[in-house]
């Protein structure tokens, strides 16, 4: 019976297009939007195909601590002693911000301000009209409805959750002491929603809804974003600029294993929300060409991929990081 | 194993001595792929046992008990899912089976026998429906209308009486565990229309005749003749389909708002084992009590869906009254 | 029971006329009320099976160019297509319906031709109903924890082993029911003919049942080509055009839960399209094995 399924595949084999390198990782779904434009463009380029599955920052370290994929992503970095039990290289990828998004009617892209304050009483389902005079009180001029408040959270676990929790919790103290961040927290309020995807779906289809996601899926979408209350106490808007002059503001020198630290930033235009996201690579592969397949394909994306990564808005790595990690791959890997 | 006859021919003896042979080989195979069913149940109820058992020690019986799911704090409790699960099956029980009943009345005694084939083949083909197309015909057509046209009136007319009103609290998100039990009341409805429909059609014409025959009028046929003596191969069947929306994993995904949090609200979110699992497994790491606390979730979902399974089983055989 | 007839004229001895007539009208109502309900019920019904399909088609038959059957799936706003889950359902199911179809009749033989009476036959005959409404996402779990961790990782071939443990159950009951409505002067002559036991029912019963077992082997393979759960951990889901067993495999199922909960407008798109294409191969699969059995019954 095996032989006849085999003689199927075969015939199916030799009528379809021949398959290139492949290569499978899977995890955040933070940076699945460039990560899918980058596989496009290295498959002409280059020769490497990749089958990257978006299934959450969770995932993604659970599967390759299991080794069921060449290669895992999360936004959330593994700690060091973590990364050394489980024979693991961590390296960034890209950098990106999380957004808040919301649906209210009569709200226009970017014109509701919000804090990371009063972000953190939404999701504690202590504020839950839009029309609550925290809100009301720094949007002048804006018409809010009596709508109840519908936060949108992600159900799987997330690096963007992470991210997003960790800025919650630098805002907000009480947050930080009943909630905490982390990949999955345990929700005070609200409903959730499977990937970045699931959040975006979910805001656009529910009125009163707040979510937060990755920068380019509230742009492909065209999702109604919001300003944000930097540390330096301005309101920006969520722009490619804003997020350049946070992820400029990194200190790469003293992160370890590149666990850099983008939360609320001291920029007078840096957007408060910006993370990197990483890759996780085993330091003795089961396959070593299909490991130095995965470091071709980020090595390709570091030197072309720049202008892609943007047009998403994602943050291209600065030079000194991409080449110290470079040096990573040819000092850590075994192949 | 072997044939009894003897084969009075002589050319067939020698026959005879090598097919005892292939008699034996052939009821070899037949039963070890027997025990083979066997051991893979077996297996599978292991698997999930043994993974869960951290859990079973780490909490005990309180796992079945605590509703706290905190994955920062490490400590994990069954109760959401297990509540959800039940409910969100009881509910859609509740909703489809007087629909059930309706079609199967229909089919058996009202419908034209012209129109009974066409109009059960469509109902049965609803069960044939993939359980990911009710989910996303649910999410993208059942959600917004709950959202929009039946929860916003209902909350603003109800969330203020006390005790009820906790029942329709929340903002309208259209998900929910009620919107879950809809979805399910659809899928499972074919199931129980088809079982009610085939054991009504049990019910010896004499019997119906002579009611009918005393000047009865079909629904007194219906509730004095067909209902006592089909009574229970009928919970049987509402039994099937109970256990079909207990386990059922990709239609309640996608509505039911995915939530770890015990919601006293039917427009509530909440989560169900399966879809529990469908979301939080492939991020539990080996080794976890995360994932031990999904596998000892399985392994009870495993065991409600046996016992009901079992229930229905002994009310549908032959011959139980 | 009162004795009125259905005109509600008395026949009874010695009633009060108006009495009767008043009862019999209460009578005649509430049947007609129960009548109407039914017939509404039945609407209901039907009409849950209608307002899908009409989604489907609206929602997907747009969508539904060439390129779907070209291209595979492809990053969003590129016009992808669905080729590779469309292949990859097809392998994964055909996997499932060849390993899981001789176990499943031999288990079937066996409980109508050997088991007769016997506890480990009643033990199995359960054991395989309990199989058949198993949760499928634990059946997934299963596979995951003894095939996809120890081993290689994600892959079709845990796909298609996941399915197989659905197609048994399924076709298990289709052959043992149909085995035992095989006549007994069937099995009678094949014996008088000297043919032993194996035979006979190889080449007699089987080959009676043939039709019966084909349409439950054709309802299973309707199942598992819409199974979505058991896929989740076992075959992941591939973005490429992949036909390698030993790597994860794209499938239909998988494909449209992804798309259809992202907020791309072309995959959700896709995503209707998968759904129509699914949802007619599946009902066309049923209305196909219900022609095949109507001889029979």
């Amino acid at each position: 019976m095996k032989t006849l399924s085999l003689a199927l595949v075969a015939m199916l084999a030799a009528a379809g297009p021949v398959a290139a390198q492949q290569i499978t990782g899977a995890g955040a779904t933070f940076p699945a939007p460039v990560y899918a434009k980058w596989g496009e463009a290295a498959k002409a380029a280059v020769g490497i195909e990749l089958n990257y599955q978006a299934i959450g920052s969770g995932g993604g370290q659970n599967q390759i601590f299991n080794r069921t994929v060449d290669f895992g992503a999360s936004d959330a970095p593994v700690d060091g002693a973590k990364l050394a039990e489980q024979k693991l290289l961590q390296f960034p990828a890209v950098m990106g911000a999380v957004v808040p998004i919301v649906n209210i009617p009569g709200v226009e892209l970017n014109k509701l301000k919000l804090t990371g304050e009063i972000l953190a009483e939404i999701y504690a389902g202590k504020i839950t009209k839009w029309n609550d005079a925290k809100i009301t009180a720094i949007n002048a001029g804006l018409a809010l409805p009596a709508l109840a408040i519908a936060p949108v959270y992600r159900a799987d676990g997330s690096g963007t959750t992470f991210v997003f929790t960790s800025y919650l919790s630098a805002a907000n103290a009480e947050w930080k002491a009943g909630v905490g961040a982390a990949a999955s927290v345990k929700w005070p309020a609200g409903n959730g929603a499977k990937g970045n995807d699931g959040i975006a779906a979910t805001v656009k289809q529910v009125k009163g809804a707040i979510g937060y996601v990755e920068n380019a899926y509230a742009t492909q979408n065209k999702l109604i974003s919001t300003q944000l209350k930097n540390k330096a106490g301005h309101f920006v808007e969520p722009t490619l600029a804003a997020f350049s002059s946070a992820a400029a503001s990194g200190d790469w020198t003293k992160a370890q294993n590149y666990a850099v630290d983008l939360i609320d930033t001291a920029g007078a235009t840096s957007w408060p929300i910006v993370s990197a996201t990483f890759i996780l690579l085993p330091k003795d592969p089961k396959d070593a060409a299909r490991s130095a397949a995965v470091m071709k394909f980020f090595d390709w994306a570091y030197t072309n991929g720049g202008k892609i990564a943007s047009d998403l808005e994602y943050i291209a790595l600065p030079k000194p990081v991409q080449d110290a990690v470079r040096a990573s791959w040819k000092s850590e890997i075994k192949g | 194993m072997s044939h009894s006859l003897a084969s009075p021919a002589k050319p067939l003896a020698s026959a005879s001595r090598t097919s005892s042979v292939g008699d034996v080989v052939f009821a070899a195979i037949a039963k070890a792929a027997g025990v083979f069913v066997l051991l893979l149940l077996g297996a599978i109820i292991v698997s999930l046992f043994i993974g869960g058992w951290p859990t079973f020690r780490a909490f005990g019986m309180g796992f079945l008990f605590n509703a706290d799911w905190d994955p920062v704090q490490n400590v994990f409790g069954g109760a959401v899912p297990i509540y959800g699960t039940l409910v969100t099956a009881v509910l859609a029980i509740v909703m489809a089976v007087p629909l059930a009943f309706g079609i199967a009345f229909y089919l058996t005694e009202l419908a034209p026998s012209w129109f009974r084939r066409p109009v059960g083949t469509a109902i049965e083909l609803l069960a044939a429906v993939p359980s990911i197309i009710y989910g996303m015909w649910g999410f993208f057509m059942i959600v917004p209308f709950m959202a929009e046209w039946v929860q916003p009136p209902l909350i603003d007319a109800l969330s203020d009486i006390p005790v009820v009103g906790a029942l329709f609290k929340g903002p309208p998100f259209g998900t929910g565990i009620f919107t879950a039990s809809l979805i399910l009341a659809v899928m499972i409805l074919p199931f129980i229309a088809a079982t009610m429909r085939d054991v009504f059609q049990t019910v010896p014409a004499v019997y119906k005749e002579s009611a009918y025959g005393l000047g009865c009028t079909t629904w007194e046929v219906m509730r004095s003749i067909v209902i006592p003596y089909t009574r229970v191969s009928v919970v049987g069947g509402i039994m099937l389909g109970l256990g079909r929306a207990l386990g059922e994993t990709m239609a309640v995904t996608f509505v039911i708002g995915n939530t770890n949090r015990l919601s006293t609200s039917l427009f509530g979110p909440g989560n169900t084992i399966a879809s529990i699992v469908a979301l939080e497994f492939p991020e539990s790491q080996a080794g976890s009590l995360k994932l031990s606390s999904l596998l000892a979730l399985g392994f009870i979902l495993f065991v409600i869906s046996f016992i009901v399974l079992a229930i229905s089983r002994t009310l549908l055989r032959p011959g139980a009254k | 029971m009162s004795a009125t007839t259905s005109e509600g004229e008395m026949a009874g001895p010695k009633r009060d006329p108006q009495v009767a007539d008043m009862l019999s009208r209460r009578r005649q109502r509430s049947n007609w009320i129960v009548k109407a309900l039914c017939i509404l019920a039945t609407t209901i019904g039907l009409a849950f099976l209608a307002l899908i399909l009409v989604t489907l088609f609206w929602l997907g038959f747009g969508g539904l160019q060439w390129t779907v059957f070209t291209e595979a799936t492809k990053p969003p706003g590129s016009h992808g297509g669905l080729i590779n889950a469309i292949v990859g359902s097809l392998i994964q199911t055909a996997i499932g319906t060849a390993v899981g179809t001789p176990i499943g009749i031999m288990v079937g033989v066996y409980l109508a031709e050997y088991s007769l009476g016997t506890r480990l036959g009643n033990a199995v005959r359960f054991v395989s109903d309990v199989l058949l409404s198993a949760p499928s996402i634990l059946i997934g779990l299963f596979i995951y924890q003894v095939l996809v961790n120890p081993f290689d990782g994600f892959s079709g071939i845990a796909g298609g082993l996941a399915l197989a443990v659905i197609v048994i159950p399924i076709v298990v009951r289709t052959t043992e029911d149909m085995l035992r409505l095989i006549p007994v002067a069937l099995r009678e002559a094949a014996v008088a003919l000297g043919a032993p036991k194996w035979k006979s029912i190889v080449l007699v019963c089987l080959r009676a049942a043939l039709d019966g077992i084909a349409t439950g082997v054709l309802l299973a393979v309707a199942r598992i080509a819409g199974e979505t759960a058991p896929l989740l951990f076992t075959s992941l889901g591939n973005l490429n055009w992949s036909l390698s067993l030993a790597q994860p495999m794209s499938s239909l199922p998988v494909t449209i839960y992804q798309y259809a909960g992202s907020a791309f407008e072309d995959w959700v798109q896709l995503a209707w399209v998968g759904a129509l294409l699914i949802t007619l191969g599946v009902l066309a699969l049923n209305i196909v094995a219900r022609v095949l059995l109507r001889p029979r019954a």
